[in-house]
């Protein structure tokens, strides 16, 4: 990782509210909903960067905005103000959020990989897991079953799953199959960024540390650039490069994840650490 | 002629309401135009959405045609046939040549229609996202966005399970390269007719309040892969008892005293003419 190359991935200024707002809203937040109109500031001025090959932890409680800030990279959610901008997208130099539905489809299907904390979110249930992988490759408009086919088996093997299952539906599979299967799906076009969400949350330990043995070589075997959202300090150091702390819908620390974690300068994340340890 | 009714049983505002819908929708192929559908003596669901296009078109000149899954003398095309000419004293025929205004349920006639005939299609849903979405809004938005994957997703899936696509009917179909459309519950046999024709298609779901339209010469393609190809149904080696024909789309008939399986011409109308006239 090389932070003077040009990132994969920057954020500006992302603002995701609930509710109208006020002109006191900043003065008067409680953690982050305002005490006077109840508007929620789910993410609160968030900027990043992620680096080509570069993994970034975001790590935070629950209700911090982990989650808010990837459903809205991934579109899932509207954002109230901000820019974001891909390196792959018109060179970075236009705001995805910007960009008009079929773009942003584009986008989703061809620039970006997602998976989400809970299966349901990120797979069709009913279809067979070849399909849920071809469905992100006929979304970036390929026509040839065949070769979906081919890739889905491909796919399937990189992480570990018997391609003579690919038939059948992930409601038939366990907890950690059907995270490796929208793993497979969320790589299916080549993405040059992967969202992670809480992958391993709900996973016993040694599912977890298949599914982080895996993202390790992923990360290894396609060079993809990850945002991973945790609120596991442990998956964060074994899988991050850098860290963002997240509290109350904004950033209140970042850096290496080694020095954010042996040497914390918020309360918040000494806090966490020494939670943890 | 009932008397106590306007012709064409719909007064001239509601007709000539359908009548903007249908120019809208032969405007923009494949897309379905909502319009006010009317309470007619017939349940939804019954071909109403076709019923109102009939009645909407339909002059004292013209010459109708009703057909039901390719019958002309099935209970749903006799009673349509003889309400419209209760309201319109119109001349009816099972003579597909005749006619210059055909209605019909299912199925296209195998006799190429003409520049001087129109097909009203009896739609029960028109919606061919409806299978894998449930929301209109959403179905909406996708054909604007011209956001298909789940339909093809639907198709590969079919692929992955049965090692083809195992639609027979209401098969998807591509309208100019924009809409995709649901041909109405006719036949895959049948998809083929609606590309170039010479004729033009209207679309009625009563029901669901939508118009949609193929006009002549319009380029329509059914949804397939580019390695595995559009396949209709295949009756190679089978021939109406009847007629002798092999190559229209045949009714499979089981003799339930003895268990013989027959075949049979499901266009009635072409099977009589072949036999009486002897031409293929």
């Amino acid at each position: 990782m090389v932070l003077d190359e040009k990132p994969v991935l920057k954020v500006n200024n992302l603002v995701v509210r609930y509710g109208k707002g006020c002109p006191d809203c900043q003065q008067n937040l409680e953690k982050n909903r305002c005490k006077i109109c109840g508007t929620v500031w789910a993410c609160n001025d968030v900027s990043l960067e992620v680096y080509p090959g570069e993994i970034l932890g975001i790590v935070g409680e629950s209700g911090s905005g982990k989650s808010t800030l990837m459903k809205s990279l991934y579109f899932d959610f509207p954002t109230t103000s901000g820019s974001a901008y891909l390196s792959e997208y018109q060179n970075g130099e236009s705001d995805i959020w910007q960009a008009s539905a079929g773009q942003q489809r584009m986008i989703r299907n061809t620039i970006m990989g997602m998976v989400y904390q809970n299966p349901v979110m990120g797979l069709r249930m009913d279809y067979s897991s070849a399909s849920n992988i071809a469905e992100k490759i006929i979304a970036a408009g390929a026509r040839n079953a065949g070769q979906m086919t081919s890739r889905a088996e491909e796919l399937l093997s990189a992480v570990e799953i018997l391609t003579s299952r690919m038939q059948e539906a992930p409601k038939n599979f366990s907890g950690g199959m059907q995270q490796r299967v929208q793993i497979s799906k969320a790589l299916a076009n080549n993405p040059s960024i992967l969202l992670l969400d809480e992958v391993t949350t709900g996973l016993d330990l040694s599912v977890q540390a298949k599914v982080l043995d895996l993202i390790r070589k992923i990360k290894a075997k396609y060079g993809i650039s990850v945002l991973l959202v945790s609120h596991d300090l442990a998956v964060i150091r074994m899988l991050a490069d850098r860290t963002i702390v997240m509290l109350d819908g904004k950033i209140i620390e970042s850096g290496l994840t080694d020095q954010i974690l042996e040497d914390p300068q918020e309360a918040y994340t000494q806090q966490l650490v020494h939670s943890l340890l | 002629m009932n008397k106590n009714y306007n012709f064409a049983f719909l007064d001239e505002g509601s007709k000539r309401e359908i009548r903007r819908t249908i120019l809208k929708a032969v405007a923009i192929p494949g897309y379905q135009v909502p319009f006010g559908s009317r309470e007619l003596p017939i349940g939804r669901g019954w071909g109403t959405g076709g019923i109102q296009i009939t009645l909407s078109l339909i002059g004292q000149e013209d010459v109708l045609k009703v057909i039901d899954q390719g019958s002309d003398e099935s209970v749903n095309a006799v009673n349509i046939k003889k309400f419209v000419q209760s309201c319109t004293d119109v001349r009816t025929t099972s003579d597909t040549h005749k006619a210059t205004l055909i209605q019909t349920r299912h199925r296209i006639p195998e006799i190429p229609l003409t520049n001087d005939q129109i097909l009203v299609f009896q739609v029960p849903i028109p919606e061919p996202l409806r299978i894998v979405e449930p929301r209109e809004e959403v179905t909406k938005k996708m054909h604007a966005e011209s956001d298909y994957a789940p339909i093809w997703l639907q198709l590969y899936e079919s692929i992955i399970k049965y090692k083809k696509v195992t639609i027979s009917s209401e098969y998807p179909c591509m309208v100019e390269n924009r809409y995709i459309m649901n041909p109405s519950p006719i036949p895959k046999f049948d998809n083929d007719k609606l590309n170039d024709s010479e004729c033009l298609y209207l679309f009625g779901a009563g029901r669901e309040k939508k118009i949609y339209a193929i006009p002549p010469h319009t380029k329509v393609v059914s949804l397939a892969f580019d390695d595995i190809p559009f396949e209709k149904e295949d009756f190679k080696g089978k021939c109406c008892r009847l007629c002798g024909s092999s190559d229209t789309y045949l009714d499979e008939i089981i003799d339930s005293a003895t268990g013989e399986k027959y075949y049979q011409c499901s266009d009635t109308s072409y099977c009589e003419e072949v036999r009486k006239n002897g031409v293929r």
